[in-house]
């Protein structure tokens, strides 16, 4: 469940207008910043959408990221989600040997991890797992042995956890003065 | 009233008080040069886009107002991405339009189909492609809105050519509609209260000026702040101008080639006051060895540069001259308040190095001609509030150490890219925006090269720039390093001192041309040089080759090891 050190979970809201994915990549490309993982979806609000950034906190000072990111104009808030204050879900596909001899295992494992069965061929099975970034990694272990064919994960998206006390969102920097 | 997209796009222009554009026209924007005939807007007609580029830099950098440019699509705009790139890395506004094939043709590769928008978004401060044309005076207005406040910097406008085409209801927005986009400009005063504190409790103060002072047309404040204080100031490469030379606290321009004092002040301060500066590696040389006692005040309307390098004890984001002014009501309560730690130990360290490490050269009466005299008698001759042009190299150094810069908006130069041939044509730019006003261009021969050709932009459009050419034959920075750190190797760096004959040239580019050999014949061309009103001037100085631009921090060294060149013995230890 914990996050390690190694990266941040960054959440930008962008305008919707042209460029605005490209402008980011090229951002992070540029100053040298890794990205783990990138999510972009829609939001409540359709001139908006919602970036959710894994990046590698090695590659460079998560202040600079979030201050360069401000910059580019379509960029209306960033904020940094501290993973203890965050629900984050990511969703993972992935495709298993399943020969008759080990496909019992494959759903008991499956069960275990309350994965879906989408796609069942005569030696192989789909399966696809929703959870935090954690448990996939352990489900993937899991699935190794058996042979993993083809695997595809979404990468992750996160919102702030909704407590009693105050919102887990950590403005990083606001960028209404 | 229906307005195609083209004639919206210059009304636009013209609401937002557009007088001159610099630009060359070509298939994609024709459209737009039609309506320009009626306009009000001057434009100007370069020989290469890179030309329209640097003259809508030199006009802001000289006006403060943004230059604007416009080059048709594919080449046109790949020839503007220097300017684009170089007014990026010097904050300078500049709007620039350029045409594209029609939006059904984009992706097709058409011809002089170029990605523009793609290839500068890393080099804009942001860019717009236009769908359609009701869109027009928008993106003008939001354009012109972005260049111009928080950091300023270039933004580019691309245009179809079918949208240039298709009618529209004019209409002008009153505001900007940028969700994502609200500097910051007011600094925050409990931040402003601990500077000023911090700045009563520092024995060793020194405030560092950049280029952001004459950004936010902030000199004034800068010298109000300097004089209530008493703290000495060093100004930048793009800060020079921005606090008088002849100030009795100015030091100079820190940094590779600065003056020691500059240098060396920074370095053994104890609190540095930056200013609209970025630490710069050509300013602080090895970041983890500048100035290790210093504590640090940063003030820049761009929060990113804030612990960008160096970590700031009291950042403060906000526009240089709003901070100041405040600054300046804060030092006065916090003298109320407490005494200030006593300075005058520092002062006189600071008057002793300038008395015995100022800039020196040698001109010797008989001897080859010497940059630094050349640029000496320039600007001895010339009136005060000269602008000097510089292209980058040996000649741009010696321009900043030699010329005294004792008003703002005085020096331009390319700074942040280096982009040389910069001068010819923001020398041009300068002129057009301050007619009234001499302007020397200071350029080295291997610059000249690269951007003379818009001296038949300015002998056609009448524009009496004046050009130095410092001709040493060689590409003379790039040589200098050669010499001192690749053994005298010297790869492909020499010129030719009458290979073009420049006399010659600038005559058939419609200029008055001279050429001078001998320390004798400088001051008398410079005279007749100066009298000359009506077109442009070249000067071809033959100077030394062997001259050396001292002081010196090598790349990678510390600011503790200013080399000070051969006028000097150099000192074993400096305190």
């Amino acid at each position: 469940m914990s996050d390690r050190v190694t990266h941040h979970i960054l959440s930008v809201l962008v305008e919707n207008k042209f460029g605005v994915l490209a402008r980011i990549a090229g951002l992070f490309s540029r100053r040298g910043y890794n990205i783990f993982s990138l999510a972009v979806s829609p939001t409540e609000d359709d001139r908006f959408s919602r970036m959710t950034i894994i990046v590698d906190a090695e590659s460079a000072p998560i202040e600079q990221v979030t201050k360069q990111l401000h910059k580019i104009i379509p960029v209306v808030k960033v904020t940094e989600l501290v993973s203890s204050e965050a629900v984050e879900r990511e969703l993972m596909l992935v495709t298993v040997k399943a020969t008759t001899e080990f496909r019992s295992h494959v759903t008991e494992l499956a069960a275990i991890f309350d994965a879906k069965i989408l796609d069942v061929a005569f030696e192989s099975m789909t399966l696809m797992i929703a959870g935090v970034p954690d448990t996939l990694d352990a489900v993937t272990d899991l699935l190794t042995p058996f042979g993993i064919l083809e695997l595809q994960r979404t990468g992750r998206i996160a919102l702030p956890k909704l407590t009693r006390h105050r919102a887990g969102l950590r403005a990083v920097k606001n960028k209404t003065a | 009233m229906k307005l195609t997209g083209a004639q919206a796009l210059i009304k636009s222009l013209e609401m937002e008080d557009t007088e001159v554009m610099f630009g060359l026209p070509g298939g994609a924007i024709l459209p737009v040069y039609d309506p320009l005939i009626d306009s009000s807007i001057r434009h100007i007609l370069v020989r290469h886009e890179q030309g329209a580029g640097h003259m809508a830099e030199g006009y802001a950098h000289a006006t403060g107002r943004p230059g604007v440019a416009m080059v048709t699509s594919g080449p046109g705009a790949t020839n503007i991405v220097t300017p684009l790139c170089d007014a990026y890395m010097d904050s300078v506004p500049m709007v620039v339009v350029t045409g594209q094939v029609a939006y059904s043709a984009i992706g097709t590769d058409a011809f002089q189909e170029a990605d523009t928008t793609g290839i500068t978004m890393p080099v804009t401060k942001h860019n717009w492609l236009v769908t359609d044309a009701s869109e027009i005076p928008r993106v003008v207005r939001e354009a012109f809105h972005v260049a111009t406040t928080g950091r300023p910097g270039p933004v580019l406008i691309d245009l179809p050519k079918d949208v240039a085409n298709e009618t529209m209801d004019w209409y002008w927005p009153d505001e900007v509609d940028l969700p994502g986009y609200k500097p910051k400009t007011k600094g925050h005063t409990k931040q402003i209260k601990a500077a000023a504190r911090l700045m009563g409790q520092s024995s060793r103060p020194v405030i560092y000026a950049g280029g952001g002072i004459l950004k936010a047309r902030a000199a004034e404040a800068l010298a109000e702040l300097a004089d209530l204080t008493g703290i000495h100031v060093v100004t930048t490469l793009m800060a020079r101008g921005a606090f008088p030379d002849d100030h009795s606290l100015c030091l100079g321009m820190p940094g590779m080639h600065g003056t020691y004092t500059a240098i060396t002040a920074l370095q053994r301060s104890d609190l540095i006051i930056a200013l609209g500066a970025r630490f710069d590696d050509r300013v602080t040389s090895k970041v983890d060895t500048f100035a290790p006692d210093a504590k640090v005040i940063h003030v820049d309307v761009d929060p990113a540069e804030l612990g960008k390098v160096r970590r700031p004890d009291v950042p403060i984001v906000g526009d240089c001259r709003l901070v100041i002014e405040e600054l300046i009501k804060a030092v006065r309560a916090d003298r109320d308040k407490r005494d200030w730690v006593d300075t005058s130990a520092w002062d006189r360290r600071i008057a002793d190095w300038q008395r015995d490490f100022p800039l020196r050269y040698t001109q010797e009466e008989d001897g080859p001609l010497k940059a630094q005299f050349c640029i000496e008698r320039l600007r001895d001759l010339s009136p005060d509030d000269t602008i000097v042009a510089s292209g980058v190299g040996q000649h741009q150094m010696f321009a900043s150490q030699y010329w005294r810069f004792n008003s703002p908006y005085t020096w331009i130069n390319s700074g942040g890219l280096g982009t040389m041939g910069f001068a010819v044509p923001a020398a041009i730019g300068a002129k057009v925006g301050k007619p009234e006003r001499m302007v020397w261009a200071i350029d080295g021969d291997g610059c000249f090269q690269m951007t003379a050709q818009e001296l038949v932009t300015a002998s056609a459009e009448r524009i009496p720039v004046k050009i130095a050419i410092l001709n040493n034959a060689y590409l003379g920075m790039v040589r200098q390093w050669q010499e001192l750190f690749y053994e005298e190797r010297y790869s492909e760096v020499y010129l030719s001192p009458d290979l073009p004959d420049y006399v010659k040239w600038a005559e058939a580019m419609g200029c008055v041309a001279f050429r001078v050999d001998t320390p004798e014949d400088v001051t008398p061309t410079i005279e007749k040089a100066n009298e000359i009103n009506d077109r442009p001037v070249v000067i071809d100085f033959r100077v030394d080759y062997r001259e050396k631009v001292y002081p010196m921090v090598p790349s990678g060294a510390s600011n503790d090891d200013v080399i000070l060149g051969p006028e000097y013995n150099q000192p074993e230890a400096i305190q």
